[in-house]
């Protein structure tokens, strides 16, 4: 059912957990199925310098969570800001057609909590 | 890797006795029943000797069998087949909110086409009630369709008592017996069953093959439109192998079903003691007395159940759940929604179903792996 990019990511997930004391959070949930993923990250002169994942889902949400936050490591908020569900699914190599919304779920705990971080700094610019 | 086999609620291998004494049908003995010649005597002569000896199991006449397709083959026949021959007459069905898809789409069609249905909502344990059968009957009240063993659950309904309750009101009783039959003593006399359906691949026996028993006098329209097959009420060419490895799938149940009921009875036990020794935060779903012995249905708080089923996987335990990420539709089952789980609860339940090739080796495997992949997926779930 799931490609082996997402049984490795479910199997060995990036980023699992939580930063202490962090730059900004990001908490979403699907009222539907019940999944629920919690993002912090950690941002130092404009790049993210950490990011922790922790989530309450299936197969492809703690996959797709564990995708969201490998690319963001290391990159200007600019450039993550631009990460979208549909790059998650792809980098995944797919996934089931019923479990798409699972990678929005993903998309929806980044952009939270990088909006979560621009309000903190009174950035006047919001993501969501 | 080991490969531990606990779904057998879903479906069962083929016992290979079962296999042994089909094998003959497909190439040397595969005439068709209908024909006049030889072969198709030999192939008449073994259905009817099947029909016989399915028909003896649950205290029927085997003149009130017939063979078809399966368990859903079975419901649709019952369901579609009362209501177009009562068609005036009857205008209410009552059934429940646990069936399987087989009874509740079927009686969901059916409300589009002017039927009325009352669906009953099980207790917390997935059981309904005799009384709550007998308020709900209305003058139009033709039919009243209540599972016999729920199949998430394990959960056991009072065939009996309901069944008098339609006797005594003059009201066809059917019952979806897929999960009790060959788990139970069934006496279709005794339990004022009208009609039952049961499948073969649940009880190790091939799959597309079933049966519908439905009592003698009883009016019921085709489903299936033909030659006139099986005494003029289910058209097709029988499916003559699948009715012999039936047969003895059933010969079998009837000389070990006692002995694995026991078995099987305390292997669940053993199991559960040794989850709740060995994992916090879980309870078991289910009736604590009236279930059949095979399955054990849990719910772990904070883990998500399809996250669960693929981790046993690929330890090689086959389970299944009811959770909303592994249903397909996103929704958890219609069947835990109905028993009112705790939402965080909900969508943490595992179903084990025992069988025969299960071991007590099995269990201990099952729950040291369990424990492991419980605590994994709870370390990484966000704290609500
Ligand atoms: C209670 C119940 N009814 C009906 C069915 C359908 O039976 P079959 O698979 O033979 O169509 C099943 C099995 O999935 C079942 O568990
Ligand atoms: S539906 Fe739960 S994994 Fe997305």
């Amino acid at each position: 059912m799931y490609s082996r990019k997402v049984m490795d990511h479910f199997t060995n997930p990036c980023n699992v957990g939580e930063i202490e004391n962090p730059d900004g959070v990001g908490e979403v949930d699907n009222p539907t199925c019940g999944d629920m993923m919690r993002i912090t990250i950690r941002v130092e002169e404009g790049v993210i310098t950490d990011i922790k994942f922790k989530t309450f889902g299936g197969g492809a949400a703690i996959a797709a969570s564990s995708m969201v936050t490998e690319p963001v490591k290391g990159k200007p908020l600019k450039e993550t800001v631009k990460i979208t569900n549909k790059d998650v699914a792809e980098e995944l190599d797919g996934l089931p057609k019923v479990k798409l919304h699972c990678s929005l779920l993903a998309e929806n705990g980044l952009k939270a909590a990088l909006d979560d971080y621009y309000k903190k700094i009174s950035y006047p610019y919001f993501i969501m | 890797m080991r490969e531990i086999y606990m779904d057998h609620s879903a479906t069962t291998p083929v016992d290979g006795a079962v296999l042994e004494t089909m094998l003959p049908y497909f190439r040397e003995k595969f005439g068709n029943a209908s024909s006049i010649h030889q072969f198709g005597q030999e192939a008449r002569n073994v259905v009817e000797e099947a029909r016989e000896r399915v028909a003896g199991f649950i205290g029927a006449k085997s003149s009130e069998i017939t063979f078809l397709s399966g368990g859903s083959e079975a419901d649709n026949f019952a369901l579609q087949g009362l209501t177009s021959a009562y068609s005036g007459r009857g205008k209410h069905i009552i059934t429940t909110s646990i069936e399987h898809p087989a009874i509740i789409e079927t009686a969901n069609y059916l409300e589009q086409n002017g039927i009325s249905v009352t669906y009953l909502q099980p207790d917390k344990y997935g059981l309904i009630h005799p009384h709550q059968v007998e308020d709900a009957i209305r003058p139009e009240t033709f039919l009243i369709s209540v599972m016999h063993v729920n199949n998430e659950l394990g959960t056991m309904n009072p065939i009996g008592e309901i069944g008098a309750i339609a006797q005594n009101h003059g009201i066809l009783f059917h019952t979806d017996a897929v999960q009790a039959f060959g788990k139970l003593p069934i006496d279709v006399v005794a339990m004022n069953i009208d009609l039952l359906s049961a499948s073969s691949h649940k009880i190790y026996g091939p799959k597309g093959v079933g049966i519908l028993f439905i009592k003698e006098g009883t009016q019921i329209d085709k489903l299936i439109h033909g030659a006139a097959h099986e005494r003029n009420r289910r058209a097709g060419t029988e499916n003559v192998a699948g009715i012999v490895g039936f047969d003895k799938a059933v010969e079998i149940c009837e000389n070990v079903m006692t002995e694995e009921a026991a078995r099987l009875t305390v292997l669940r036990e053993y199991f559960w003691n040794k989850i709740e020794t060995s994992i916090p935060d879980v309870i078991q779903n289910g009736h604590p007395t009236e279930k059949i012995p095979g399955i054990l249905n849990m719910s772990f708080k904070g883990v998500e159940g399809e996250s669960l089923l693929i981790s046993l996987d690929m330890k090689g335990i086959a389970a299944s759940s009811g959770s909303a990420c592994s249903s397909g539709s996103n929704k958890p089952s219609h069947v835990l929604q109905s028993i009112r789980l705790a939402p965080e609860l909900l969508n943490g339940t595992l179903r084990f179903s025992l069988g025969r090739s299960n071991t007590e080796d099995d269990i201990d495997y099952t729950v040291d792996a369990l424990s492991e992949i419980v605590e994994r997926l709870r370390a990484m779930a966000p704290v609500s």
